[in-house]
């Protein structure tokens, strides 16, 4: 902790949240896009509580309980909603939903 | 330099991020998901959020992974046919590692990050709620600054709640 500094875990957070976006962009498996979208909510959560910690609040580590509470509350919907979409379509790749499309 | 705990933690981390986005198999992305999770608790535990660190395990790598892997096997998805891309993989991976080393040894050290750090504003020093690592403190936070939050937050459980049960009902109904 001594020499570890604010730079350093919000490099890392930034680096997480790369890492996420890349992955949302990338992959064409809905399942995994949510993941990586998950996983650029913790990288803002790492974000918060580093902050919190270095400025000696307690405002960042409150926000980061409500950013997990939403973000169970909007895994369990997007699930929901993926699992739907299976139904109907019968895949998950982001590729497939063209219905839209002009062809 | 870094505290070597915090470099062998953030190369996980990295390493788990790596994993997630390269693999085809949706249950090794979840893997590597669970990795980067239990990562970023570690990191939260460095941070002195001992609290948050296991609320991040119990909920996250616990509830909404488990939920995640229970889709996976429930729509059983084949992963792509066709080789996998391995130079790409390696490539991208080796990169980004490499773009991440780079970047703690330049801009942490001494970069405008480091300076931005400095005395603590008077309005955060005016601050009641200063950082504390007790699970008391959090709950002193909710009921009192973040009351009106903390309400909402248990209407949006309860919405998700109601709107999962909907979407989930057999599309036949809704027809």
């Amino acid at each position: 902790m001594e020499s570890t500094t604010l730079a350093h875990h919000l490099l890392l957070a930034a680096l997480v949240f790369c890492a996420g976006l890349t992955g949302v962009l990338v992959r064409r498996n809905l399942l995994v896009t949510y993941m990586c979208l998950e996983l650029m909510l913790a990288a803002t959560m790492l974000a918060l509580v580093a902050f919190s910690r270095f400025n000696g609040t307690m405002d960042g580590a409150v926000l980061v309980f409500f950013v997990i509470t939403v973000a169970a509350a909007e895994v369990a919907v997007g699930l929901a909603l993926i699992v739907a979409l299976f139904r109907r379509t019968g895949a998950v790749g982001s590729d497939r939903l063209d219905s839209l499309a002009d062809r | 330099m870094p505290d070597p705990l915090f470099v062998f933690i953030a190369a996980l981390t990295l390493g788990a991020c790596c994993l997630l986005v390269a693999s085809r198999n949706p249950v090794t992305s979840a893997m590597g998901m669970i990795l980067a999770l239990v990562g970023i608790a570690a990191e939260f535990f460095l941070l002195d959020a001992y609290f948050l660190g296991v609320l991040q395990v119990l909920v996250y790598a616990g509830a909404v992974m488990v939920l995640f892997l229970f889709i996976i096997m429930l729509l059983d998805v084949q992963p792509p046919g066709g080789a996998y891309p391995w130079k790409r993989a390696l490539a991208g991976g080796a990169a980004f590692l490499l773009l991440s080393a780079a970047a703690f040894a330049l801009l942490a050290p001494e970069g405008s990050l480091a300076k931005a750090a400095g005395p603590t504003p008077p309005e955060l020093a005016a601050n009641p709620e200063s950082y504390a690592t007790a699970a008391k403190a959090f709950g002193r936070s909710l009921y009192t600054k973040y009351m009106l939050p903390l309400q909402m937050a248990g209407l949006l459980l309860l919405l998700a709640l109601v709107g999962v049960v909907t979407l989930a009902k057999a599309p036949k109904s809704a027809d």
